[in-house]
């Protein structure tokens, strides 16, 4: 009854978080809406776990860690970009820019 | 409409809410502090859907762990209130509203085509004979035991990868 509903949520959300991604310049908050998008997806998978067995739920277990994972480098890495620059927008951060 | 659906789109209506909020706040601690919602919105739509464990794991790991992790690095880096704006300017923000307008009519062009049929209730009769936990344990531990340890491998680069960069010099 709500993998409709459950479906088109998880679509808006998805969507919400490409346009963070592309509206915003700071790397935290874009990494944020990667999160977001993650989460999005996990809503997809519980969704269709509903009927189509247990085994969307435990991807979505396994998504969590990869969030997880992702979160601890990339922070480091937005940590050693600050240090470095003295900024997190991406603006500024345009060595490789041809 | 049925009660539990009127209470599914309050949640959702706030997750979306709330998201849109994450994205446009100048302030990158409200926007943290919105996502923050978003999620606990999230773990309620999980409840609804026949994910209990899922939903506590939400709370623990993502609006606890995870986000008190970007809190954090936010705090660390002194990205407050009176920081400049970082949305783009009047021609880049009209590029990307397009860009991911053009992708969410994609998505529910997709949604269109209809989602695979499927007996109805089978999660939820699960739930009722095997317990909420049960339900995820016992496949997690036996049919999905390989990529179950790889994460803890995945996990382990993790936290070296996390140690190597953030020490003081390289």
């Amino acid at each position: 009854m709500l993998l409709g509903p459950s479906l088109l949520v998880s679509a808006v959300l998805f969507t919400l978080g490409v346009a963070g991604v592309l509206i915003r310049r700071n790397a935290i908050v874009i990494f944020m809406c990667v999160e977001l998008m993650l989460n999005a997806v996990n809503l997809t998978f519980v969704a269709l776990a509903q009927t189509l067995g247990v085994g969307g739920q435990i991807f979505v277990l396994i998504v969590m860690a990869v969030a997880a994972a992702e979160a601890a480098v990339g922070l480091a890495i937005v940590l050693a970009i600050f240090r470095h620059r003295e900024t997190v927008n991406l603006q500024n951060i345009n060595l490789l820019k041809g | 409409m049925p009660p539990t659906l009127v209470v599914f789109w309050v949640f959702a209506a706030a997750a979306i809410g709330s998201a849109l909020l994450c994205i446009t706040r100048r302030n990158t601690v409200a926007s943290a502090l919105w996502l923050v919602v978003t999620l606990f919105d999230m773990a309620a739509l999980f409840v609804m859907l026949d994910a209990q464990f899922i939903a506590v794991l939400q709370v623990l790991v993502y609006a606890g762990a995870i986000m008190v992790l970007f809190l954090f690095v936010i705090m660390l880096l002194n990205l407050g209130p009176g920081t400049a704006s970082d949305v783009k300017g009047p021609a880049g923000l009209a590029v990307a509203t397009l860009l991911a307008a053009a992708f969410g009519i994609q998505l529910l062009a997709l949604l269109r085509s209809g989602p695979p049929a499927a007996a109805a209730g089978d999660m939820a009769r699960t739930v009722q004979s095997e317990g909420m936990v049960g339900a995820v344990a016992r496949p997690l531990f036996t049919v999905y035991l390989v990529p179950f340890e790889i994460t803890s491998v995945l996990l382990l680069a993790a936290i070296v990868g996390a140690v190597v960069l953030a020490k003081r010099q390289l």
